[in-house]
Protein backbone atom coordinates (compact mmCIF):
# COMPACT_ATOMS: atom_id res chain seq x y z
CA UNK A 1 0.00 0.00 0.00
CA UNK A 2 1.38 3.23 -1.08
CA UNK A 3 2.09 5.58 1.73
CA UNK A 4 1.13 9.30 0.24
CA UNK A 5 2.42 10.73 3.78
CA UNK A 6 5.87 10.17 2.57
CA UNK A 7 5.32 11.45 -0.53
CA UNK A 8 6.95 15.07 -1.41
CA UNK A 9 3.26 16.63 -0.99
CA UNK A 10 2.84 14.19 1.75
CA UNK A 11 5.82 15.56 3.78
CA UNK A 12 5.13 19.07 2.75
CA UNK A 13 1.52 19.27 4.22
CA UNK A 14 2.67 17.37 6.88
CA UNK A 15 5.14 20.00 8.13
CA UNK A 16 2.53 22.66 6.96
CA UNK A 17 0.30 20.99 10.07
CA UNK A 18 2.74 20.81 12.34
CA UNK A 19 3.61 24.24 11.59
CA UNK A 20 -0.06 25.58 11.90
CA UNK A 21 -0.50 23.09 15.09
CA UNK A 22 2.58 24.57 17.16
CA UNK A 23 1.05 28.08 16.57
CA UNK A 24 -1.99 26.90 17.92
CA UNK A 25 -0.52 25.30 20.80
CA UNK A 26 1.07 28.61 21.85
CA UNK A 27 -2.17 30.81 21.39
CA UNK A 28 -4.04 28.18 23.98
CA UNK A 29 -1.19 28.43 26.64
CA UNK A 30 1.81 26.90 25.57
CA UNK A 31 4.79 29.24 26.74
CA UNK A 32 5.82 32.21 23.62
CA UNK A 33 7.81 31.17 21.11
CA UNK A 34 7.13 27.02 22.08
CA UNK A 35 4.22 25.55 20.87
CA UNK A 36 6.11 22.54 20.24
CA UNK A 37 9.77 22.02 21.77
CA UNK A 38 11.22 18.45 22.42
CA UNK A 39 13.81 19.21 24.91
CA UNK A 40 12.08 21.15 26.89
CA UNK A 41 9.09 18.97 27.19
CA UNK A 42 11.30 16.51 28.13
CA UNK A 43 12.96 18.72 30.45
CA UNK A 44 9.26 19.60 32.09
CA UNK A 45 8.85 15.92 32.36
CA UNK A 46 12.05 15.34 34.16
CA UNK A 47 10.85 18.25 36.32
CA UNK A 48 7.26 17.40 36.89
CA UNK A 49 8.94 14.20 38.36
CA UNK A 50 11.11 16.39 40.87
CA UNK A 51 14.19 14.56 38.73
CA UNK A 52 15.65 18.48 38.98
CA UNK A 53 14.08 21.24 41.12
CA UNK A 54 14.17 24.34 38.47
CA UNK A 55 10.96 25.68 39.99
CA UNK A 56 9.89 27.09 36.41
CA UNK A 57 10.11 23.85 34.67
CA UNK A 58 8.01 21.26 35.68
CA UNK A 59 4.88 20.21 34.12
CA UNK A 60 3.87 16.85 32.63
CA UNK A 61 3.85 17.78 28.79
CA UNK A 62 0.80 15.88 27.20
CA UNK A 63 2.67 16.51 24.23
CA UNK A 64 5.08 13.70 24.77
CA UNK A 65 3.26 11.30 25.69
CA UNK A 66 0.70 12.16 22.54
CA UNK A 67 4.00 11.83 20.01
CA UNK A 68 5.03 8.20 21.23
CA UNK A 69 1.27 6.66 21.09
CA UNK A 70 0.17 8.69 18.14
CA UNK A 71 3.10 6.98 16.27
CA UNK A 72 2.33 3.59 18.32
CA UNK A 73 -1.18 4.03 16.55
CA UNK A 74 -0.27 4.76 12.86
CA UNK A 75 2.17 1.94 12.92
CA UNK A 76 0.03 -0.56 14.24
CA UNK A 77 -2.52 0.53 11.64
CA UNK A 78 -0.16 0.74 8.39
CA UNK A 79 1.97 -2.75 10.20
CA UNK A 80 4.67 -0.66 10.50
CA UNK A 81 5.06 -1.29 14.03
CA UNK A 82 8.80 -3.20 14.16
CA UNK A 83 10.17 -3.97 17.47
CA UNK A 84 14.27 -4.13 17.58
CA UNK A 85 16.20 -2.71 19.57
CA UNK A 86 20.21 -3.92 20.33
CA UNK A 87 22.06 -1.05 18.44
CA UNK A 88 24.72 0.18 20.92
CA UNK A 89 22.33 0.88 23.40
CA UNK A 90 24.61 2.88 25.89
CA UNK A 91 26.20 4.87 23.63
CA UNK A 92 22.34 6.03 22.25
CA UNK A 93 22.18 7.05 26.29
CA UNK A 94 25.22 9.28 25.76
CA UNK A 95 23.89 10.95 22.47
CA UNK A 96 20.86 11.40 24.10
CA UNK A 97 22.11 12.94 27.50
CA UNK A 98 24.44 15.05 25.38
CA UNK A 99 22.20 16.45 22.96
CA UNK A 100 19.59 17.72 25.61
CA UNK A 101 22.93 19.57 27.17
CA UNK A 102 23.42 21.32 23.54
CA UNK A 103 19.73 22.05 23.09
CA UNK A 104 19.04 23.15 26.52
CA UNK A 105 22.42 25.86 26.01
CA UNK A 106 20.40 27.00 23.36
CA UNK A 107 16.89 26.71 24.89
CA UNK A 108 15.43 24.64 22.32
CA UNK A 109 15.26 21.57 20.19
CA UNK A 110 15.48 21.95 16.13
CA UNK A 111 11.35 22.22 16.00
CA UNK A 112 11.61 24.85 18.55
CA UNK A 113 14.41 26.70 16.90
CA UNK A 114 12.22 26.54 13.80
CA UNK A 115 9.25 27.84 16.02
CA UNK A 116 11.64 30.39 17.08
CA UNK A 117 12.65 31.71 14.23
CA UNK A 118 9.23 32.07 12.73
CA UNK A 119 7.98 33.68 15.70
CA UNK A 120 10.65 36.63 15.38
CA UNK A 121 12.91 35.34 17.57
CA UNK A 122 16.68 36.19 15.36
CA UNK A 123 18.79 34.80 17.86
CA UNK A 124 17.57 30.94 16.84
CA UNK A 125 19.64 32.08 13.07
CA UNK A 126 22.42 31.49 15.62
CA UNK A 127 21.08 27.97 16.59
CA UNK A 128 19.96 26.98 13.39
CA UNK A 129 23.41 27.38 11.90
CA UNK A 130 25.30 26.03 14.90
CA UNK A 131 22.32 23.03 13.79
CA UNK A 132 23.76 22.69 10.78
CA UNK A 133 27.21 22.86 11.48
CA UNK A 134 26.73 19.91 13.80
CA UNK A 135 25.10 18.34 11.45
CA UNK A 136 27.59 18.66 8.51
CA UNK A 137 30.30 17.23 11.56
CA UNK A 138 28.21 14.11 11.71
CA UNK A 139 27.75 13.71 7.70
CA UNK A 140 32.17 13.93 7.82
CA UNK A 141 31.76 10.74 10.08
CA UNK A 142 28.81 8.86 8.18
CA UNK A 143 30.80 9.50 5.02
CA UNK A 144 33.89 8.20 6.97
CA UNK A 145 32.00 4.58 7.13
CA UNK A 146 30.45 5.73 11.08
CA UNK A 147 27.59 3.54 12.00
CA UNK A 148 26.52 2.42 15.71
CA UNK A 149 25.86 -1.63 14.26
CA UNK A 150 22.35 -3.25 13.43
CA UNK A 151 19.55 -3.50 15.87
CA UNK A 152 17.99 -6.94 15.87
CA UNK A 153 14.35 -7.85 16.34
CA UNK A 154 12.72 -7.75 19.39
CA UNK A 155 9.78 -9.68 21.28
CA UNK A 156 6.96 -7.35 20.86
CA UNK A 157 6.53 -6.38 24.69
CA UNK A 158 9.66 -4.53 24.04
CA UNK A 159 8.09 -2.43 21.45
CA UNK A 160 5.90 -1.63 23.39
CA UNK A 161 8.34 -0.08 26.57
CA UNK A 162 8.43 2.72 25.69
CA UNK A 163 4.76 3.84 24.95
CA UNK A 164 3.71 1.58 27.86
CA UNK A 165 5.79 3.95 30.48
CA UNK A 166 4.38 7.55 28.58
CA UNK A 167 1.13 6.09 29.03
CA UNK A 168 1.75 5.14 32.78
CA UNK A 169 2.91 9.04 32.50
CA UNK A 170 -0.29 10.14 31.08
CA UNK A 171 -1.99 8.58 33.85
CA UNK A 172 -0.04 10.33 36.38
CA UNK A 173 -0.73 13.58 34.96
CA UNK A 174 -4.40 12.78 34.97
CA UNK A 175 -4.20 11.28 38.13
CA UNK A 176 -2.64 14.58 39.43
CA UNK A 177 -3.37 17.42 38.05
CA UNK A 178 -2.03 20.79 38.71
CA UNK A 179 -4.04 22.63 40.86
CA UNK A 180 -4.15 26.75 41.32
CA UNK A 181 -1.36 28.00 43.84
CA UNK A 182 -0.04 24.46 44.39
CA UNK A 183 3.59 23.95 43.28
CA UNK A 184 2.82 19.72 44.14
CA UNK A 185 0.06 17.69 43.22
CA UNK A 186 -0.23 14.19 44.42
CA UNK A 187 3.68 12.92 43.12
CA UNK A 188 4.42 15.77 40.42
CA UNK A 189 6.07 18.81 40.59
CA UNK A 190 4.32 21.96 39.07
CA UNK A 191 5.46 25.46 38.49
CA UNK A 192 3.46 28.55 39.45
CA UNK A 193 5.63 30.24 37.12
CA UNK A 194 7.50 30.35 34.17
CA UNK A 195 7.08 28.25 31.09
CA UNK A 196 6.26 25.70 32.99
CA UNK A 197 3.44 27.47 34.41
CA UNK A 198 2.20 27.70 31.13
CA UNK A 199 0.14 24.99 29.16
CA UNK A 200 -2.73 24.50 26.73
CA UNK A 201 -5.53 22.23 28.02
CA UNK A 202 -4.30 18.74 29.20
CA UNK A 203 -6.97 17.14 26.09
CA UNK A 204 -6.43 19.37 23.51
CA UNK A 205 -2.40 19.34 24.00
CA UNK A 206 -2.72 15.64 23.96
CA UNK A 207 -5.16 15.44 20.74
CA UNK A 208 -2.32 17.21 18.92
CA UNK A 209 0.46 15.22 20.20
CA UNK A 210 -1.60 12.04 18.94
CA UNK A 211 -2.18 13.63 15.71
CA UNK A 212 1.41 14.96 14.88
CA UNK A 213 2.74 11.83 16.45
CA UNK A 214 0.63 9.59 13.78
CA UNK A 215 1.43 12.29 11.08
CA UNK A 216 5.39 12.19 11.53
CA UNK A 217 5.38 8.22 12.14
CA UNK A 218 3.87 7.61 8.30
CA UNK A 219 5.78 11.35 6.86
CA UNK A 220 9.20 10.05 8.59
CA UNK A 221 8.85 13.68 9.61
CA UNK A 222 12.18 14.79 10.98
CA UNK A 223 14.19 18.15 11.11
CA UNK A 224 18.00 17.24 11.46
CA UNK A 225 17.66 14.49 8.95
CA UNK A 226 16.24 17.33 6.49
CA UNK A 227 19.34 19.04 6.91
CA UNK A 228 21.23 15.98 6.89
CA UNK A 229 19.81 14.13 3.69
CA UNK A 230 20.38 18.00 1.78
CA UNK A 231 24.21 18.03 3.26
CA UNK A 232 24.64 14.58 2.07
CA UNK A 233 22.73 13.52 -0.81
CA UNK A 234 21.59 17.46 -2.17
CA UNK A 235 17.73 15.39 -1.47
CA UNK A 236 14.95 18.25 -0.71
CA UNK A 237 12.22 16.24 0.12
CA UNK A 238 12.22 16.08 4.13
CA UNK A 239 13.64 19.65 4.16
CA UNK A 240 10.90 20.40 2.00
CA UNK A 241 8.42 19.91 5.10
CA UNK A 242 10.63 22.05 7.00
CA UNK A 243 10.30 24.61 5.15
CA UNK A 244 6.58 24.29 4.89
CA UNK A 245 6.37 24.06 8.83
CA UNK A 246 8.50 27.30 9.03
CA UNK A 247 6.27 29.41 6.50
CA UNK A 248 3.17 27.94 7.85
CA UNK A 249 4.30 29.07 11.38
CA UNK A 250 5.08 32.56 10.61
CA UNK A 251 1.83 32.97 9.03
CA UNK A 252 -0.49 31.37 11.74
CA UNK A 253 1.93 33.50 14.04
CA UNK A 254 1.19 37.22 12.33
CA UNK A 255 -2.64 35.96 12.26
CA UNK A 256 -2.08 35.11 16.11
CA UNK A 257 -0.26 38.02 16.89
CA UNK A 258 2.55 36.32 18.11
CA UNK A 259 4.92 37.58 16.25
CA UNK A 260 7.92 39.41 17.41
CA UNK A 261 10.77 40.57 15.97
CA UNK A 262 14.43 41.60 17.19
CA UNK A 263 17.31 39.55 19.61
CA UNK A 264 16.72 41.14 22.50
CA UNK A 265 13.87 40.18 24.90
CA UNK A 266 12.57 37.16 23.13
CA UNK A 267 10.71 34.64 25.31
CA UNK A 268 12.57 31.81 26.68
CA UNK A 269 15.73 32.57 25.14
CA UNK A 270 19.06 34.33 25.72
CA UNK A 271 21.01 36.55 23.09
CA UNK A 272 24.72 35.03 23.04
CA UNK A 273 24.83 33.91 19.85
CA UNK A 274 28.23 32.11 20.54
CA UNK A 275 26.57 29.74 22.74
CA UNK A 276 23.62 29.88 21.17
CA UNK A 277 25.17 28.37 17.92
CA UNK A 278 27.84 26.16 20.19
CA UNK A 279 25.02 24.83 22.10
CA UNK A 280 23.47 23.34 19.01
CA UNK A 281 26.20 22.37 17.27
CA UNK A 282 26.49 19.80 19.78
CA UNK A 283 22.77 18.80 19.65
CA UNK A 284 23.09 18.96 15.84
CA UNK A 285 26.43 16.67 15.87
CA UNK A 286 24.29 13.97 18.56
CA UNK A 287 21.41 14.05 16.48
CA UNK A 288 23.05 12.97 13.34
CA UNK A 289 25.54 10.19 15.38
CA UNK A 290 21.99 8.75 16.61
CA UNK A 291 20.51 8.92 13.43
CA UNK A 292 17.23 11.63 14.24
CA UNK A 293 16.12 14.45 15.42
CA UNK A 294 14.29 14.53 19.19
CA UNK A 295 11.20 14.28 17.61
CA UNK A 296 12.19 11.36 15.25
CA UNK A 297 13.38 9.59 18.37
CA UNK A 298 10.46 9.70 19.49
CA UNK A 299 8.14 8.54 16.91
CA UNK A 300 10.43 5.73 15.95
CA UNK A 301 10.00 4.68 20.06
CA UNK A 302 6.69 4.36 19.32
CA UNK A 303 7.10 2.27 16.49
CA UNK A 304 8.53 -0.30 18.68
CA UNK A 305 12.42 0.68 18.36
CA UNK A 306 13.82 0.17 21.67
CA UNK A 307 17.70 2.34 20.62
CA UNK A 308 15.24 5.36 20.28
CA UNK A 309 13.73 4.77 23.67
CA UNK A 310 17.11 4.54 25.03
CA UNK A 311 18.13 8.16 23.42
CA UNK A 312 14.78 9.63 24.82
CA UNK A 313 15.69 8.31 28.23
CA UNK A 314 19.01 9.69 27.85
CA UNK A 315 17.71 13.38 26.82
CA UNK A 316 15.45 13.26 29.98
CA UNK A 317 18.12 12.15 32.18
CA UNK A 318 20.50 15.03 30.78
CA UNK A 319 17.55 17.58 31.44
CA UNK A 320 17.80 16.33 34.92
CA UNK A 321 21.60 17.21 34.78
CA UNK A 322 21.17 20.25 33.12
CA UNK A 323 19.51 21.59 35.06
CA UNK A 324 20.93 19.87 38.99
CA UNK A 325 24.49 20.85 37.91
CA UNK A 326 23.85 24.45 36.76
CA UNK A 327 24.59 23.35 32.98
CA UNK A 328 21.11 24.44 31.20
CA UNK A 329 20.63 28.64 30.13
CA UNK A 330 18.47 30.89 30.83
CA UNK A 331 16.92 34.19 29.77
CA UNK A 332 20.19 35.47 31.85
CA UNK A 333 22.16 33.70 29.49
CA UNK A 334 24.44 30.46 29.58
CA UNK A 335 24.34 28.29 32.93
CA UNK A 336 27.76 28.36 35.18
CA UNK A 337 28.81 24.91 34.19
CA UNK A 338 26.93 25.36 30.54
CA UNK A 339 30.57 25.83 29.21
CA UNK A 340 31.93 22.63 30.60
CA UNK A 341 29.13 20.63 30.13
CA UNK A 342 29.37 21.56 26.75
CA UNK A 343 33.04 20.79 25.91
CA UNK A 344 32.61 17.37 27.50
CA UNK A 345 29.82 16.71 25.25
CA UNK A 346 31.54 17.40 22.19
CA UNK A 347 34.66 15.46 23.17
CA UNK A 348 32.16 12.38 23.76
CA UNK A 349 30.43 12.92 20.86
CA UNK A 350 33.55 13.44 18.52
CA UNK A 351 35.06 10.69 20.41
CA UNK A 352 31.99 8.91 19.51
CA UNK A 353 31.64 9.64 16.13
CA UNK A 354 35.61 8.90 15.47
CA UNK A 355 35.52 5.51 17.07
CA UNK A 356 32.27 4.15 15.18
CA UNK A 357 33.67 5.32 12.12
CA UNK A 358 34.30 1.13 10.33
CA UNK A 359 36.46 0.25 7.76
CA UNK A 360 34.77 -0.12 4.34
CA UNK A 361 34.76 -3.39 2.68
CA UNK B 1 24.55 -12.11 -11.73
CA UNK B 2 22.34 -9.64 -9.14
CA UNK B 3 24.75 -8.28 -6.39
CA UNK B 4 22.73 -8.21 -2.87
CA UNK B 5 23.07 -6.06 -0.51
CA UNK B 6 22.03 -6.58 3.30
CA UNK B 7 21.04 -3.43 5.27
CA UNK B 8 18.71 -5.46 7.58
CA UNK B 9 18.60 -3.61 11.29
CA UNK B 10 21.28 -0.81 10.15
CA UNK B 11 19.04 2.57 11.07
CA UNK B 12 18.59 5.78 9.32
CA UNK B 13 20.52 6.50 6.86
CA UNK B 14 23.01 3.65 6.71
CA UNK B 15 20.82 1.90 4.40
CA UNK B 16 20.49 4.88 1.74
CA UNK B 17 24.15 5.26 1.88
CA UNK B 18 25.64 2.35 1.67
CA UNK B 19 22.89 1.71 -1.38
CA UNK B 20 24.25 4.85 -3.03
CA UNK B 21 27.99 3.67 -2.22
CA UNK B 22 27.52 0.33 -4.02
CA UNK B 23 25.38 1.56 -7.20
CA UNK B 24 28.27 3.02 -8.93
CA UNK B 25 30.51 -0.58 -8.93
CA UNK B 26 27.28 -2.75 -9.81
CA UNK B 27 27.63 -5.00 -12.15
CA UNK B 28 25.12 -5.68 -14.88
CA UNK B 29 22.28 -2.99 -13.93
CA UNK B 30 20.83 -5.09 -10.97
CA UNK B 31 21.19 -4.61 -7.24
CA UNK B 32 18.85 -6.33 -4.44
CA UNK B 33 18.49 -4.25 -1.34
CA UNK B 34 17.61 -6.28 2.10
CA UNK B 35 15.81 -3.82 4.53
CA UNK B 36 13.61 -4.24 7.46
CA UNK B 37 11.70 -1.06 7.98
CA UNK B 38 9.65 0.56 5.96
CA UNK B 39 11.03 4.17 6.14
CA UNK B 40 14.46 1.95 4.97
CA UNK B 41 12.60 1.06 2.18
CA UNK B 42 11.06 4.25 0.88
CA UNK B 43 14.49 6.39 1.40
CA UNK B 44 16.11 3.21 -0.57
CA UNK B 45 13.92 3.47 -3.51
CA UNK B 46 13.79 7.47 -3.49
CA UNK B 47 17.75 7.54 -3.15
CA UNK B 48 18.28 4.99 -5.84
CA UNK B 49 15.81 6.70 -8.42
CA UNK B 50 17.17 10.26 -7.69
CA UNK B 51 20.42 8.87 -9.48
CA UNK B 52 18.86 7.11 -12.40
CA UNK B 53 17.75 3.82 -11.33
CA UNK B 54 14.31 2.17 -11.31
CA UNK B 55 12.60 0.37 -8.40
CA UNK B 56 11.45 -3.13 -10.05
CA UNK B 57 10.06 -4.69 -7.37
CA UNK B 58 9.65 -5.28 -3.75
CA UNK B 59 9.19 -8.50 -1.76
CA UNK B 60 8.22 -8.76 1.21
CA UNK B 61 8.61 -11.68 3.43
CA UNK B 62 8.37 -11.28 7.60
CA UNK B 63 8.29 -7.98 7.64
CA UNK B 64 12.09 -7.86 5.23
CA UNK B 65 11.71 -6.23 2.20
CA UNK B 66 14.27 -7.37 -0.89
CA UNK B 67 13.89 -4.45 -3.59
CA UNK B 68 15.16 -5.07 -7.01
CA UNK B 69 16.51 -1.96 -8.31
CA UNK B 70 17.65 -1.91 -12.11
CA UNK B 71 19.45 0.68 -13.92
CA UNK B 72 17.60 3.13 -16.21
CA UNK B 73 18.68 2.06 -19.57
Amino acid sequence: MKNYFSTRWGIIAVGALIGLLAALLQKMGNPPNMGICVACFERDIAGALGLHRAEVVQYMRPEIMGFVLGSLVAALLARDFRPRTGSAPVIRFALGFFAMIGALIFLGCPWRALLRLAGGDWNAIFGLLGLAGGVFIGTLFLRGGYNLGPAKKAPKFVGFAMPLIMAGLLVLAFMNPPMAGEGKSGVLFYSLKGPGAMYAPLLIALAIGLLVGGLAQRSRFCTMGALRDLILFKQMHLFSGLIALVAVAFLANLAFGQFNPGFEGQPVAHSMGIWNFMGMVLAGLAFVLAGGCPGRQLFLSGEGDGDAAIFVVGMIVGAAFAHNFAMASSPAGIGANGITGLVIGLVVCLGIGFFGMRKQA
Amino acid sequence: MTEILDERGLSCPQPVLDTLKALPSVQGGKLSVLVDTEAARENVARAAESKGWQLASVEEKDGEYTLHLVKNA
